[in-house]
């Protein structure tokens, strides 16, 4: 049996698809990533799994139980981070975290092998408001809240989202540790970069799946040369390279550009064509793709087939 | 049972250690009582009149004598002639002038028609029909006395008694009025408010996915309202007991039975409120245009609800607030028991359970 299961799942808001059909099925004990930009349905879809929204068609089920029927069956189940900081300002971090045990019916005592990793970093300030913790030691209040039922599939939304860089590392490494312990996770980050510490990923875009595999697997998948591009005019660059019929795909990615080759071009001859067209502080090198340039790729190609993943 | 408790506690670490929540909670309830009880109040002592008399006989000084001992009425000015009444008014040193005519006990005693003229500052219409009334009063005491003193056959003697609030004391009026408003305000606004922030901070949304059911953490959240609208309720009865020496004739019993009905329906409506909106700010203009401001202006706390077009009286036959206020004024000034007011309570847990049904209706056990 499958921990997650969704076949088909769609939803709007409107005129707005927020998922269209949408299947992934989810191990047990696996460390599964969601990625995409914002508004990509990211948080649509997680709602759905914990069945805060109904699904207008498709079918949903986490430990073989319904979203639909089997709602209160999920709740006891699942821990749940929603994207939004969802703890209580006002409250000690003890406070939170024993309102949380009582709420899911248990102690923070009778659980406290399960958080201890993660509690024990923050107890030291039990005593302090929540309101009053740094960025990374809320979401780790928040996760040890998640988790202090013991929960079988934990849902988390955006968890990394605006929290500094070691922390994300921080965190991701308790994830790890959680997984090692068999709990299934399902997590959401619009950081490409954070794939990599995913067992899967799937790549959402616009409410479509735009491919499900390892991290490995997907950047793989990329097999044209890459090159990254600088000049000092950025927009020119990017305007000029687009015109070269041996420009595959050419994207902005922070302050350089990346350029994929669909012939056999070398690093010189983009400089020499560079040259010539008067661009100044010209720096070009060859690059190893990475999980964007490959949802960037998968991007390009379901636009280019109508809305339609290419099965490979 | 424990999660209900634990959501009952935190509700309660909320509002204790808010302070704007505090103050709003006590605070209010007290202001409210005390600007009403000393400031607003529609009796009138010691108003500054202006006299002009050019009579100057017995007759046009023994009615200035029940004019000025009567002690709502102090003399500022006795003027000369009209000029100086009109400039006492234009510098805003009188509220009312009395003018006699000229040669007041002649005409008095010849069978004339004798008139005095009563000129009122109606820049404020209250005081100045409550001067004229009053002093109309007085005129009419005089001139009673007067003729029976000289024994005429024919009389007619109105005795006008004003029962259950014999003095016309405003506070008997606004004491069970502010129970209403502050009850309508702490129980329906605050819940809806505590409702709608779980809402906005997205903390309902975990508890929606944990095993407790939805109804009950709307319960454990509006246990805390229930036992602070109680506790403010016996504070406001207090306050008006001990400040203001407004009584409680009937039973205390059945007064705080009547409450915890009023307070259900005022909770009920927060929870429906918070059904309908996802935002504070939405809640709090809601409750306070939608409940607040009818409940002030229709209830007949302020205005009697007789002389409202029947437009608003119709509009005021909806308001809970209209029906716990006839039945607290009955309590507490008629003494009645449950057999008169029974009706008026039918009404209430009829709207009660309408309410609670369409809350319960819109109750949503998911986001959306």
């Amino acid at each position: 049996m499958k921990s997650i299961r969704i076949d088909s799942v769609s939803k709007r808001y409107g005129q707005v698809r927020a998922l269209d059909q949408v299947s992934i099925e989810v191990e047990k004990g696996e460390l599964f990533g969601l990625i995409g930009p914002d508004g990509a349905g990211k948080t649509t879809l997680m709602r759905i799994l914990v069945t805060l929204l109904l699904p207008d068609s498709g079918t949903a089920e986490v430990e073989g139980w319904d979203v639909r029927k089997d709602y209160r069956k999920i709740r006891r189940l699942v821990g749940y981070m929603p994207g939004r900081f969802s703890l209580y300002q006002d409250l000690s971090v003890e406070e939170n975290l024993r309102f949380f045990a009582t709420l899911f019916g248990t102690t923070v005592e009778a659980n406290y092998d399960t958080i201890k990793d993660i509690y024990g970093q923050i107890e030291p300030f039990r005593k302090r408001k929540a309101g009053k913790l740094s960025g990374g030691m809320k979401q780790k209040l928040a996760l040890s809240c998640a988790l202090v039922h013991r929960p079988t599939v934990l849902f988390l939304d955006e968890p990394t989202t605006g929290v500094d860089p070691v922390s994300r590392k921080e965190f991701w490494d308790i994830l790890s540790r959680l997984q090692e312990q068999g709990i299934t996770i399902l997590v959401s980050t619009p950081y490409m970069d954070e794939a990599s510490r995913c067992g899967r990923v799937a790549l959402i875009q616009k409410g479509k799946i735009l491919g499900v595999d390892t991290p490995g697997g997907i950047v793989k998948e990329f097999q044209y040369p890459l090159l990254a591009v600088q000049s000092r005019d950025t927009y020119r660059l990017l305007q000029d390279l687009r015109r070269q019929s041996w420009a595959h795909s050419v994207y902005p990615f922070g302050e350089y550009i990346h350029l994929a080759l669909s012939g056999p071009i070398g690093e010189n001859t983009v400089v020499h064509l560079l040259e010539s067209l008067n661009h100044q502080d010209i720096e070009v090198h060859s690059i190893v793709p990475g999980i964007e340039d490959s949802f960037m790729e998968r991007m390009r190609a379901m636009e280019e087939n109508g809305g339609i993943y290419p099965k490979s | 049972m424990r999660q209900i408790g634990i959501i009952i506690l935190k509700e309660f670490f909320h509002i204790l250690r808010d302070r704007r929540t505090l103050l709003i909670l006590f605070g209010l309830p007290v202001v409210q009582i005390l600007v009403f009880g000393f400031a607003i109040t529609n009796e009138i002592k010691d108003a500054r009149i202006a006299i002009l008399d050019p009579s100057r006989d017995q007759i046009s000084r023994e009615v200035q004598q029940r004019l000025l001992s009567s002690g709502y009425f102090v003399l500022e000015e006795t003027a000369a002639d009209m000029d100086a009444v009109l400039r006492a008014f234009r510098e805003d040193r009188i509220k009312m002038a009395v003018i006699f005519p000229s040669a007041m006990q002649k005409r008095f005693y010849h069978d004339e028609k004798v008139q005095i003229q009563f000129i009122a500052d109606a820049a404020e219409p209250n005081t100045a029909t409550t001067l004229v009334n009053y002093a109309t009063a007085i005129v009419n005491d005089y001139q009673m006395d007067k003729l029976r003193m000289d024994d005429l056959p024919l009389e007619i003697h109105t005795e006008v008694k004003m029962l259950y609030n014999p003095r016309m004391q405003s506070v008997y009026m606004f004491v069970p009025g502010l129970i209403v408003v502050i009850l309508t305000l702490i129980c329906a606004m605050m819940t809806s408010i505590a409702l709608t922030r779980e809402k906005e901070l997205g903390t309902m949304e975990v508890l929606l996915v944990s095993p407790v059911r939805p109804f009950l953490v709307i319960l454990g959240k509006v246990v805390p309202y229930f036992v602070l609208g109680m506790i403010i309720t016996v504070m406001v009865l207090l306050l008006g007991r001990f400040v203001f020496g407004m009584p409680v004739r009937g039973s205390l019993a059945l007064l705080m039975a009547e409450c915890v009905l009023f307070v259900l329906n005022a909770l009920a409506l927060g929870i429906f409120i918070s059904t309908r909106t996802d935002s504070q700010m939405v809640a709090m203009m809601f409750s306070l245009i939608g409940l607040m401001m009818p409940v002030l202006l229709l209830s007949g706390f302020i205005f009697p609800i007789e002389s409202m077009p029947w437009p608003l009286q119709w509009l005021s036959h909806i308001l809970p607030g209209k029906w716990f206020l006839i039945i607290i004024k009955d309590i507490m000034l008629k003494g009645v028991g449950f057999s008169y007011v029974w009706k008026e309570t039918l009404i209430l847990i009829v709207m009660l359970l309408v309410i609670l049904a369409a809350g319960v209706r819109n109750f949503k056990i998911r986001l959306a």
